[in-house]
Protein backbone atom coordinates (compact mmCIF):
# COMPACT_ATOMS: atom_id res chain seq x y z
CA UNK A 1 0.00 0.00 0.00
CA UNK A 2 2.75 2.41 0.92
CA UNK A 3 4.33 2.17 -2.48
CA UNK A 4 1.06 3.21 -4.21
CA UNK A 5 0.89 6.08 -1.92
CA UNK A 6 4.34 7.22 -2.90
CA UNK A 7 3.67 6.54 -6.55
CA UNK A 8 0.42 8.46 -6.48
CA UNK A 9 1.96 11.34 -4.61
CA UNK A 10 4.95 11.59 -6.92
CA UNK A 11 2.75 11.25 -10.00
CA UNK A 12 0.58 14.16 -8.95
CA UNK A 13 3.62 16.12 -7.95
CA UNK A 14 5.44 15.64 -11.23
CA UNK A 15 2.50 16.13 -13.55
CA UNK A 16 0.71 18.75 -11.49
CA UNK A 17 0.33 21.36 -14.20
CA UNK A 18 -0.67 18.94 -16.96
CA UNK A 19 -3.18 17.26 -14.67
CA UNK A 20 -4.75 20.60 -13.75
CA UNK A 21 -5.09 21.65 -17.39
CA UNK A 22 -6.62 18.32 -18.41
CA UNK A 23 -8.96 18.35 -15.45
CA UNK A 24 -10.24 21.83 -16.22
CA UNK A 25 -10.82 20.79 -19.82
CA UNK A 26 -12.82 17.79 -18.63
CA UNK A 27 -14.85 19.94 -16.29
CA UNK A 28 -15.59 22.35 -19.07
CA UNK A 29 -16.83 19.51 -21.22
CA UNK A 30 -18.89 17.73 -18.52
CA UNK A 31 -20.19 20.45 -16.28
CA UNK A 32 -20.85 23.15 -18.87
CA UNK A 33 -22.54 26.15 -17.36
CA UNK A 34 -20.88 26.13 -13.90
CA UNK A 35 -17.41 26.25 -15.34
CA UNK A 36 -18.12 28.74 -18.10
CA UNK A 37 -19.99 31.08 -15.76
CA UNK A 38 -17.42 30.98 -13.00
CA UNK A 39 -14.20 30.19 -14.85
CA UNK A 40 -11.61 31.99 -12.75
CA UNK A 41 -13.11 30.95 -9.44
CA UNK A 42 -13.45 27.39 -10.65
CA UNK A 43 -9.80 27.07 -11.68
CA UNK A 44 -8.79 28.58 -8.35
CA UNK A 45 -10.88 25.92 -6.60
CA UNK A 46 -9.43 23.16 -8.77
CA UNK A 47 -5.92 24.34 -7.92
CA UNK A 48 -6.71 24.33 -4.22
CA UNK A 49 -8.24 20.88 -4.54
CA UNK A 50 -5.16 19.45 -6.25
CA UNK A 51 -2.89 21.07 -3.66
CA UNK A 52 -4.86 19.48 -0.85
CA UNK A 53 -4.98 16.20 -2.72
CA UNK A 54 -1.21 16.24 -3.06
CA UNK A 55 -0.73 17.11 0.58
CA UNK A 56 -3.18 14.45 1.74
CA UNK A 57 -1.62 11.80 -0.50
CA UNK A 58 1.85 12.59 0.80
CA UNK A 59 0.72 11.78 4.33
CA UNK A 60 -0.58 8.40 3.24
CA UNK A 61 -3.93 6.97 4.36
CA UNK A 62 -5.69 6.77 1.02
CA UNK A 63 -8.51 4.55 2.29
CA UNK A 64 -10.39 6.82 4.58
CA UNK A 65 -11.01 10.53 4.11
CA UNK A 66 -12.38 10.87 7.67
CA UNK A 67 -8.87 11.12 9.11
CA UNK A 68 -7.40 14.41 10.35
CA UNK A 69 -4.95 14.85 7.49
CA UNK A 70 -7.88 15.20 5.08
CA UNK A 71 -9.54 17.85 7.26
CA UNK A 72 -8.50 20.80 5.03
CA UNK A 73 -9.80 18.86 2.03
CA UNK A 74 -13.16 18.26 3.71
CA UNK A 75 -13.34 21.93 4.55
CA UNK A 76 -12.66 22.80 0.93
CA UNK A 77 -15.43 20.45 -0.22
CA UNK A 78 -17.80 21.87 2.39
CA UNK A 79 -17.14 25.38 1.11
CA UNK A 80 -17.62 24.26 -2.46
CA UNK A 81 -20.93 22.51 -1.77
CA UNK A 82 -22.29 25.35 0.31
CA UNK A 83 -21.36 27.81 -2.38
CA UNK A 84 -22.97 25.80 -5.16
CA UNK A 85 -26.07 25.01 -3.09
CA UNK A 86 -26.68 28.67 -2.31
CA UNK A 87 -26.21 29.62 -5.97
CA UNK A 88 -28.79 27.05 -6.96
CA UNK A 89 -26.69 24.56 -8.91
CA UNK A 90 -27.90 20.97 -8.95
CA UNK A 91 -26.19 18.21 -6.99
CA UNK A 92 -24.77 16.58 -10.13
CA UNK A 93 -23.38 19.89 -11.33
CA UNK A 94 -21.63 20.10 -7.97
CA UNK A 95 -20.38 16.53 -7.90
CA UNK A 96 -19.04 16.67 -11.45
CA UNK A 97 -16.33 18.95 -10.12
CA UNK A 98 -14.87 16.01 -8.21
CA UNK A 99 -15.76 13.11 -10.49
CA UNK A 100 -14.33 14.73 -13.60
CA UNK A 101 -10.87 14.35 -12.05
CA UNK A 102 -11.05 10.60 -12.66
CA UNK A 103 -10.53 10.77 -16.38
CA UNK A 104 -7.28 12.78 -16.48
CA UNK A 105 -5.97 11.07 -13.37
CA UNK A 106 -6.57 7.58 -14.70
CA UNK A 107 -5.07 8.56 -18.05
CA UNK A 108 -2.01 9.79 -16.24
CA UNK A 109 -1.68 6.64 -14.15
CA UNK A 110 -2.12 4.43 -17.22
CA UNK A 111 0.50 6.39 -19.13
CA UNK A 112 3.05 6.28 -16.34
CA UNK A 113 2.50 2.80 -15.00
CA UNK A 114 1.79 0.99 -18.26
CA UNK A 115 4.89 -1.17 -17.71
CA UNK A 116 3.58 -2.74 -14.53
CA UNK A 117 0.01 -3.98 -14.84
CA UNK A 118 -0.15 -5.14 -11.22
CA UNK A 119 0.77 -1.69 -9.96
CA UNK A 120 -1.49 0.00 -12.48
CA UNK A 121 -4.56 -1.95 -11.42
CA UNK A 122 -4.04 -1.41 -7.75
CA UNK A 123 -3.24 2.31 -8.11
CA UNK A 124 -6.36 2.76 -10.26
CA UNK A 125 -8.48 1.02 -7.65
CA UNK A 126 -7.08 3.11 -4.80
CA UNK A 127 -7.61 6.35 -6.70
CA UNK A 128 -11.09 5.38 -7.81
CA UNK A 129 -12.14 4.67 -4.25
CA UNK A 130 -10.61 7.88 -3.00
CA UNK A 131 -12.30 10.05 -5.58
CA UNK A 132 -15.62 8.29 -5.01
CA UNK A 133 -15.32 9.14 -1.34
CA UNK A 134 -14.62 12.78 -2.16
CA UNK A 135 -17.61 12.83 -4.49
CA UNK A 136 -19.95 11.25 -1.97
CA UNK A 137 -18.75 13.62 0.71
CA UNK A 138 -19.42 16.53 -1.61
CA UNK A 139 -22.95 15.36 -2.32
CA UNK A 140 -23.68 14.77 1.36
CA UNK A 141 -22.40 18.18 2.25
CA UNK A 142 -24.37 19.65 -0.65
CA UNK A 143 -27.65 18.18 0.56
CA UNK A 144 -26.90 19.35 4.07
CA UNK A 145 -26.38 22.89 2.83
CA UNK A 146 -29.61 22.64 0.86
CA UNK A 147 -31.46 21.48 3.95
CA UNK A 148 -30.04 24.38 5.92
CA UNK A 149 -31.25 26.79 3.26
CA UNK A 150 -34.73 25.23 3.32
CA UNK A 151 -34.90 25.28 7.12
CA UNK A 152 -33.87 28.89 7.24
CA UNK A 153 -36.43 29.87 4.64
CA UNK A 154 -39.14 27.96 6.50
CA UNK A 155 -38.26 29.80 9.69
CA UNK A 156 -38.27 33.16 7.94
CA UNK A 157 -41.60 32.36 6.34
CA UNK A 158 -43.05 31.44 9.73
CA UNK A 159 -41.95 34.72 11.23
CA UNK A 160 -43.07 36.70 8.22
CA UNK A 161 -46.52 35.22 8.19
CA UNK A 162 -47.43 35.91 11.82
CA UNK A 163 -47.41 39.66 12.33
CA UNK A 164 -49.18 41.24 15.30
CA UNK A 165 -50.53 44.66 14.37
CA UNK A 166 -51.67 47.38 16.73
CA UNK A 167 -54.92 48.70 15.25
CA UNK A 168 -55.72 51.13 18.01
CA UNK A 169 -54.44 51.87 21.45
CA UNK A 170 -55.20 48.68 23.33
CA UNK A 171 -56.48 46.80 20.28
CA UNK A 172 -54.23 44.24 18.58
CA UNK A 173 -54.94 42.44 15.33
CA UNK A 174 -53.55 39.07 14.37
CA UNK A 175 -54.16 38.37 10.68
CA UNK A 176 -53.55 34.67 10.20
CA UNK A 177 -52.57 33.53 6.73
CA UNK A 178 -52.06 29.92 5.75
CA UNK A 179 -52.68 26.68 7.54
CA UNK A 180 -52.43 26.60 11.33
CA UNK A 181 -50.29 23.72 12.51
CA UNK A 182 -48.88 23.20 15.99
CA UNK A 183 -45.53 24.87 15.38
CA UNK A 184 -47.18 27.91 13.83
CA UNK A 185 -49.72 28.11 16.63
CA UNK A 186 -46.86 28.14 19.08
CA UNK A 187 -45.21 31.09 17.31
CA UNK A 188 -48.52 32.91 16.85
CA UNK A 189 -49.33 32.46 20.52
CA UNK A 190 -45.91 33.59 21.70
CA UNK A 191 -45.84 36.70 19.54
CA UNK A 192 -49.40 37.63 20.51
CA UNK A 193 -48.73 37.22 24.24
CA UNK A 194 -45.47 39.15 24.02
CA UNK A 195 -47.30 41.97 22.28
CA UNK A 196 -50.06 41.93 24.90
CA UNK A 197 -47.41 42.41 27.58
CA UNK A 198 -45.54 45.21 25.79
CA UNK A 199 -48.58 47.12 24.57
CA UNK A 200 -50.90 46.41 27.50
CA UNK A 201 -53.70 45.65 25.05
CA UNK A 202 -57.02 44.38 26.41
CA UNK A 203 -58.49 43.36 23.07
CA UNK A 204 -57.13 41.15 20.34
CA UNK A 205 -58.79 40.53 16.99
CA UNK A 206 -57.84 37.21 15.42
CA UNK A 207 -58.59 37.39 11.71
CA UNK A 208 -58.83 34.05 9.91
CA UNK A 209 -59.63 35.37 6.42
CA UNK A 210 -56.39 33.82 5.17
CA UNK A 211 -56.89 30.43 6.79
CA UNK A 212 -58.05 28.12 4.01
CA UNK A 213 -59.87 25.52 6.11
CA UNK A 214 -60.95 25.21 9.71
CA UNK A 215 -61.05 21.64 10.94
CA UNK A 216 -61.15 20.36 14.49
CA UNK A 217 -57.38 20.66 14.84
CA UNK A 218 -57.25 24.26 13.64
CA UNK A 219 -60.19 25.07 15.92
CA UNK A 220 -58.32 23.48 18.80
CA UNK A 221 -55.31 25.70 18.06
CA UNK A 222 -57.53 28.78 17.85
CA UNK A 223 -59.14 27.93 21.18
CA UNK A 224 -55.70 27.52 22.77
CA UNK A 225 -54.56 30.89 21.49
CA UNK A 226 -57.76 32.55 22.69
CA UNK A 227 -57.56 31.02 26.17
CA UNK A 228 -53.89 31.94 26.52
CA UNK A 229 -54.71 35.55 25.61
CA UNK A 230 -57.56 35.47 28.08
CA UNK A 231 -55.21 34.30 30.83
CA UNK A 232 -53.12 37.38 30.07
CA UNK A 233 -56.19 39.54 30.54
CA UNK A 234 -56.99 40.19 26.89
CA UNK A 235 -60.34 39.46 25.25
CA UNK A 236 -60.29 37.94 21.78
CA UNK A 237 -62.64 38.62 18.91
CA UNK A 238 -62.62 36.22 15.99
CA UNK A 239 -63.12 37.81 12.59
CA UNK A 240 -62.92 37.01 8.91
CA UNK A 241 -65.08 33.93 9.08
CA UNK A 242 -66.12 33.03 5.54
CA UNK A 243 -69.57 31.54 4.91
CA UNK A 244 -68.22 28.06 4.13
CA UNK A 245 -66.15 28.12 7.29
CA UNK A 246 -69.18 29.12 9.37
CA UNK A 247 -70.97 26.08 7.90
CA UNK A 248 -68.00 23.81 8.59
CA UNK A 249 -67.79 24.98 12.19
CA UNK A 250 -71.46 24.18 12.74
CA UNK A 251 -71.32 20.84 10.93
CA UNK A 252 -68.30 19.77 12.98
CA UNK A 253 -70.12 20.87 16.14
CA UNK A 254 -67.21 23.05 17.24
CA UNK A 255 -67.77 25.30 20.20
CA UNK A 256 -65.36 28.23 20.00
CA UNK A 257 -66.83 30.18 22.94
CA UNK A 258 -65.69 33.48 21.56
CA UNK A 259 -67.31 36.56 20.10
CA UNK A 260 -67.02 36.30 16.35
CA UNK A 261 -67.62 38.80 13.57
CA UNK A 262 -67.80 38.31 9.84
CA UNK A 263 -65.32 41.04 8.98
CA UNK A 264 -62.37 42.74 10.60
CA UNK A 265 -64.23 46.08 10.31
CA UNK A 266 -67.07 44.78 12.49
CA UNK A 267 -64.58 43.40 14.96
CA UNK A 268 -62.73 46.71 15.19
CA UNK A 269 -66.02 48.55 15.70
CA UNK A 270 -66.89 46.21 18.57
CA UNK A 271 -63.42 46.55 20.08
CA UNK A 272 -63.65 50.34 19.97
CA UNK A 273 -67.10 50.28 21.51
CA UNK A 274 -65.86 48.07 24.33
CA UNK A 275 -62.93 50.40 24.87
CA UNK A 276 -65.43 53.23 25.21
CA UNK A 277 -64.43 54.90 21.94
CA UNK A 278 -66.74 56.22 19.27
CA UNK A 279 -66.18 56.99 15.62
CA UNK A 280 -68.24 59.97 14.44
CA UNK A 281 -68.83 61.68 11.13
CA UNK A 282 -67.01 65.02 11.09
CA UNK A 283 -69.71 66.81 9.09
CA UNK A 284 -72.56 65.75 11.38
CA UNK A 285 -71.39 65.47 14.96
CA UNK A 286 -73.25 62.63 16.62
CA UNK A 287 -73.64 64.40 19.94
CA UNK A 288 -74.05 68.16 19.47
CA UNK A 289 -72.70 70.25 22.32
CA UNK A 290 -75.78 71.81 23.78
CA UNK B 1 -44.18 28.60 57.72
CA UNK B 2 -44.25 31.73 55.58
CA UNK B 3 -47.55 33.55 55.48
CA UNK B 4 -48.84 35.24 52.36
CA UNK B 5 -49.72 38.86 53.11
CA UNK B 6 -53.15 40.20 52.15
CA UNK B 7 -53.18 43.93 51.40
CA UNK B 8 -56.27 46.10 51.37
CA UNK B 9 -56.73 48.66 48.62
CA UNK B 10 -60.06 50.49 48.97
CA UNK B 11 -62.64 47.73 48.90
CA UNK B 12 -60.29 45.32 47.17
CA UNK B 13 -57.85 42.81 48.62
CA UNK B 14 -54.48 42.20 46.98
CA UNK B 15 -52.67 38.90 47.38
CA UNK B 16 -49.23 38.65 45.86
CA UNK B 17 -47.95 35.09 45.62
CA UNK B 18 -44.18 35.10 45.59
CA UNK B 19 -43.25 31.77 47.12
CA UNK B 20 -43.79 28.18 46.08
CA UNK B 21 -47.29 27.09 47.01
CA UNK B 22 -47.93 23.86 48.81
CA UNK B 23 -51.00 22.29 50.35
CA UNK B 24 -50.91 23.84 53.81
CA UNK B 25 -49.97 27.27 52.55
CA UNK B 26 -52.85 27.17 50.07
CA UNK B 27 -55.30 26.13 52.78
CA UNK B 28 -54.00 28.86 55.09
CA UNK B 29 -54.38 31.41 52.30
CA UNK B 30 -57.96 30.33 51.61
CA UNK B 31 -58.75 30.60 55.33
CA UNK B 32 -57.17 34.03 55.72
CA UNK B 33 -58.68 35.36 52.54
CA UNK B 34 -62.24 34.33 53.27
CA UNK B 35 -61.93 35.77 56.79
CA UNK B 36 -60.64 39.05 55.40
CA UNK B 37 -63.30 39.29 52.68
CA UNK B 38 -65.96 39.04 55.35
CA UNK B 39 -64.18 41.27 57.88
CA UNK B 40 -63.33 44.02 55.39
CA UNK B 41 -66.49 43.67 53.31
CA UNK B 42 -64.27 43.42 50.27
CA UNK B 43 -65.90 43.43 46.84
CA UNK B 44 -62.87 42.38 44.86
CA UNK B 45 -59.87 40.06 45.24
CA UNK B 46 -56.77 40.43 43.15
CA UNK B 47 -54.23 37.62 43.03
CA UNK B 48 -50.88 38.67 41.61
CA UNK B 49 -48.88 35.77 40.19
CA UNK B 50 -46.29 37.80 38.28
CA UNK B 51 -43.53 36.30 40.43
CA UNK B 52 -44.48 32.73 39.55
CA UNK B 53 -42.51 31.09 36.79
CA UNK B 54 -44.31 27.79 37.14
CA UNK B 55 -48.04 27.39 37.59
CA UNK B 56 -49.14 23.78 37.76
CA UNK B 57 -52.54 22.15 38.04
CA UNK B 58 -52.39 22.46 41.83
CA UNK B 59 -52.09 26.24 41.76
CA UNK B 60 -54.62 26.36 38.93
CA UNK B 61 -57.14 24.52 41.11
CA UNK B 62 -56.33 26.73 44.08
CA UNK B 63 -57.03 29.84 41.99
CA UNK B 64 -60.33 28.36 40.83
CA UNK B 65 -61.26 27.51 44.43
CA UNK B 66 -60.48 31.00 45.69
CA UNK B 67 -62.54 32.48 42.86
CA UNK B 68 -65.48 30.23 43.69
CA UNK B 69 -65.26 31.04 47.41
CA UNK B 70 -65.08 34.76 46.75
CA UNK B 71 -68.06 34.53 44.41
CA UNK B 72 -70.10 32.98 47.21
CA UNK B 73 -69.07 35.94 49.40
CA UNK B 74 -70.04 38.35 46.58
CA UNK B 75 -66.53 39.40 45.64
CA UNK B 76 -65.00 39.15 42.17
CA UNK B 77 -61.61 37.52 41.75
CA UNK B 78 -59.10 38.70 39.18
CA UNK B 79 -55.82 36.93 38.55
CA UNK B 80 -53.20 39.39 37.35
CA UNK B 81 -49.67 39.36 36.02
CA UNK B 82 -49.51 35.95 34.38
CA UNK B 83 -46.40 35.52 32.25
CA UNK B 84 -46.73 34.51 28.60
CA UNK B 85 -44.83 31.27 29.15
CA UNK B 86 -47.10 30.38 32.06
CA UNK B 87 -50.20 31.13 29.98
CA UNK B 88 -48.98 28.87 27.17
CA UNK B 89 -48.16 26.06 29.60
CA UNK B 90 -51.57 26.27 31.27
CA UNK B 91 -53.34 26.17 27.92
CA UNK B 92 -51.25 23.20 26.80
CA UNK B 93 -52.19 21.46 30.06
CA UNK B 94 -55.84 22.12 29.26
CA UNK B 95 -56.27 24.44 32.24
CA UNK B 96 -58.08 27.48 30.92
CA UNK B 97 -58.95 28.79 34.43
CA UNK B 98 -62.42 29.36 33.03
CA UNK B 99 -63.91 30.38 36.37
CA UNK B 100 -61.44 33.20 36.92
CA UNK B 101 -61.20 36.72 35.53
CA UNK B 102 -57.77 37.81 34.37
CA UNK B 103 -55.95 41.08 33.75
CA UNK B 104 -52.50 41.99 32.54
CA UNK B 105 -51.31 43.83 35.65
CA UNK B 106 -52.48 45.14 39.01
CA UNK B 107 -53.47 48.45 37.46
CA UNK B 108 -55.74 46.91 34.87
CA UNK B 109 -56.98 44.40 37.43
CA UNK B 110 -58.17 47.18 39.71
CA UNK B 111 -59.88 48.90 36.77
CA UNK B 112 -61.58 45.63 35.81
CA UNK B 113 -62.84 45.07 39.36
CA UNK B 114 -64.17 48.66 39.45
CA UNK B 115 -65.93 48.09 36.14
CA UNK B 116 -67.55 44.85 37.28
CA UNK B 117 -68.62 46.25 40.67
CA UNK B 118 -70.06 49.41 39.13
CA UNK B 119 -72.10 47.61 36.49
CA UNK B 120 -73.16 44.36 38.11
CA UNK B 121 -75.95 43.63 35.62
CA UNK B 122 -73.58 43.19 32.65
CA UNK B 123 -71.46 40.94 34.80
CA UNK B 124 -71.81 37.59 33.14
CA UNK B 125 -74.61 38.17 30.70
CA UNK B 126 -72.94 39.51 27.58
CA UNK B 127 -69.37 38.50 28.19
CA UNK B 128 -67.73 35.38 26.94
CA UNK B 129 -65.05 34.89 29.53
Amino acid sequence: MSEHRNIIHSLIDQHYQALLTDWLACQKRDAGSVVTQRGAENSELAKRFLDEFRRGASAGQLDDIGTPQWAPMRELLDDLSRDRAVQGYSSSETAVFVFSLKEPLFALVRRELSGNSEQLASATWTLSRLIDQFGLYTIESYSKSREDVINRQQQELLELSTPVVELWEGVLALPLIGTLDSSRTQIVMESLLERIVTSGAEMAIIDITGVPTVDTLVAQHLIKTISAARLMGADCILSGIRPQIAQTIVHLGLELNVVSKATMADALALALRRAGKMVVDRKQPATPEA
Amino acid sequence: MAEIPILKIGDCLLVSIQVDMHDRLALALQDDLTERIVADRARGVMIDISALEIVDSFIGRMLNNIAAMSRVLDAVTVVVGMRPAVAITLVELGLGLTGVRTALNVDKGLALIRRIIDTPERDDADRFR
